[in-house]
C-alpha cells in the first residue's frame, strides 16, 4: 500500500516541479500626467489551475485588475476584477481595449524607455516578479516596441 | 376541495396570463421585424438627423468654441476622460494615427477630444493630454451642463459610475465612438477603435475629402 502511494507521489513530482506561471510581454504605456492612472498589459500562462490574487509595484500606490466591457452600443465601462482564475494551458492576455492593469497613484510619470518591477502573487505559484517595459503613449502591444 | 378549486383557478389565471404575454411578445416581435430594415448592418448608427454637431465649450488653449469654430474642417469627435487608462488613450492614439496616415489631407481634418469628466479635466489637463497625442488635436471641456449638452447633441451616452476602488471614488462609463463630421457640420459616419485599422479609416476619410473637394 505504502509503495503504491510512493509511486503515485513520484509520478506527481514532475508535474509539481513544472507547475509554474509564465508571465510574458509585460509592458505599460507611457503616461502623460503623473496624477492620472497608468495602464500595463501582459500575458499569463500556467501549467496548473491557479489564481492571481494580488499585484504590486514600487512604481504605483496600487495595481488593480480591470476588465473593459464594451457592450453592443460601444459603451465601455471598467470592471474591477478581484481575483483572476487561470485555466491550465490557456493563456490570459491583457491588451488595450480588453483587460488591463490599472496603476493608481503613480510615483512618477511612466517614461517611455524605462522599466519598473511588477510582482504578481498567485495562489499556488507564489510571487512572480517581472520587469515591465514602458512604451510610447501610442503603443498598442509589445510587438510595437521601439 | 377548496384548495383544489383555488389551485385550478390560479392555474387558469396563470395560463391566461401566459397567453397574454405570448400574444404581446408575438406582436412585439412582428412589430420589431416590421420596423427593422433588412439592410441595416450596424445598430450603432442612429441616423443623421439624430446627431447634431452643436456645443459651447472651452478648448485646451482657453478659447471659447462652438461647433462653428471648426467650420470648413472635417472633424473626428471623441468623448472620453483623462482618468481612463485604457480605452481613451487607445482611441486617441488611433485618431492620431489616422491623421498621420492621411498625409496632405490631414490639414483638412481636426481631431477633437471632448471630456465627459469636466470636474477633473480642466483646461490645463486637456492641453497636456491632447499635446501628447497629436499637435492637431483639440481638447474641449466646459461646465457639467455644457458637456451634458454637447454629449446629448451627439447622442453620446455617459454616466458617472461610483466605485470606491477608483481614483476619487468614481469612474466614467461612456460610449467610445469616433464621429466623423463634415466641414458643414453634418454627421457622416461613426467608427470604433478596434473595428478597423487606422489605414482603413484614413483611406475612407481621404475618399470622403477628395469626393467633396471635387464637387465643390
Amino acid at each position: 500500500m505504502k509503495s503504491i502511494a510512493f509511486i503515485a507521489f513520484c509520478a506527481a513530482l514532475p508535474t509539481l516541479a513544472a507547475a509554474e506561471v509564465t508571465v510574458s510581454d509585460a509592458w505599460a504605456r507611457a503616461s502623460i500626467l503623473a496624477n492620472r492612472p497608468g495602464a500595463a498589459y501582459l500575458t499569463l500562462e500556467s501549467d496548473i489551475a491557479d489564481r492571481l490574487m494580488s499585484l504590486g509595484t514600487p512604481a504605483a500606490g496600487q495595481v488593480m485588475l480591470h476588465g473593459t466591457e464594451t457592450d453592443a452600443n460601444g459603451v465601455g465601462r471598467m470592471a474591477h476584477i478581484e481575483v483572476l482564475d487561470i485555466d491550465p494551458g490557456t493563456p490570459v492576455t491583457f491588451s488595450p481595449g480588453g483587460m488591463h492593469l490599472m496603476l493608481m497613484g503613480l510615483v512618477a510619470k511612466l517614461e517611455e524607455g524605462s522599466t519598473f518591477p511588477l510582482t504578481l502573487s498567485f495562489q499556488y505559484a507564489g510571487d512572480v516578479t517581472v520587469e515591465v517595459q514602458v512604451f510610447g503613449i501610442a503603443a498598442t502591444g509589445p510587438e510595437g516596441a521601439e | 376541495m377548496t384548495t383544489r378549486n383555488i389551485s385550478i383557478s390560479t392555474l387558469r389565471r396563470t395560463l391566461w396570463a401566459l397567453t397574454g404575454v405570448a400574444a404581446i411578445a408575438f406582436g412585439a416581435a412582428y412589430f420589431w421585424q416590421a420596423q427593422t430594415p433588412q439592410e441595416l448592418t450596424s445598430p450603432r448608427i442612429t441616423g443623421e438627423a439624430a446627431i447634431t454637431n452643436a456645443y459651447n465649450l472651452t478648448d485646451h488653449t482657453g478659447r471659447s468654441v462652438t461647433a462653428d469654430s471648426f467650420d470648413g474642417q472635417w472633424q473626428l469627435v471623441f468623448f472620453g476622460f483623462t482618468h481612463c487608462p485604457d480605452i481613451c488613450p487607445t482611441t486617441l492614439a488611433y485618431m492620431a494615427q489616422v491623421i498621420d496616415e492621411l498625409g496632405p489631407e490631414a490639414a483638412q481634418v481636426t481631431p477633437i477630444f471632448i471630456t465627459v469628466d469636466p470636474s477633473r479635466d480642466h483646461r490645463d489637463v486637456m492641453a497636456a493630454y491632447v499635446d501628447a497625442f497629436h499637435p492637431r488635436m483639440v481638447g474641449l471641456t466646459g461646465t457639467e451642463a455644457q458637456v451634458a449638452e454637447a454629449a446629448g447633441n451627439f447622442r453620446v451616452w455617459y454616466e458617472r459610475a461610483e466605485d470606491a476602488s477608483m481614483p476619487d471614488g468614481y469612474s466614467m462609463a461612456h460610449a467610445g465612438h469616433i464621429y466623423v463630421m463634415a466641414p458643414d457640420g453634418r454627421f457622416v459616419d461613426v467608427w470604433l477603435e478596434g473595428d478597423a485599422p487606422a489605414e482603413a479609416f484614413a483611406a475612407d476619410l481621404r475618399t470622403l475629402i477628395q469626393s467633396t473637394g471635387s464637387s465643390s
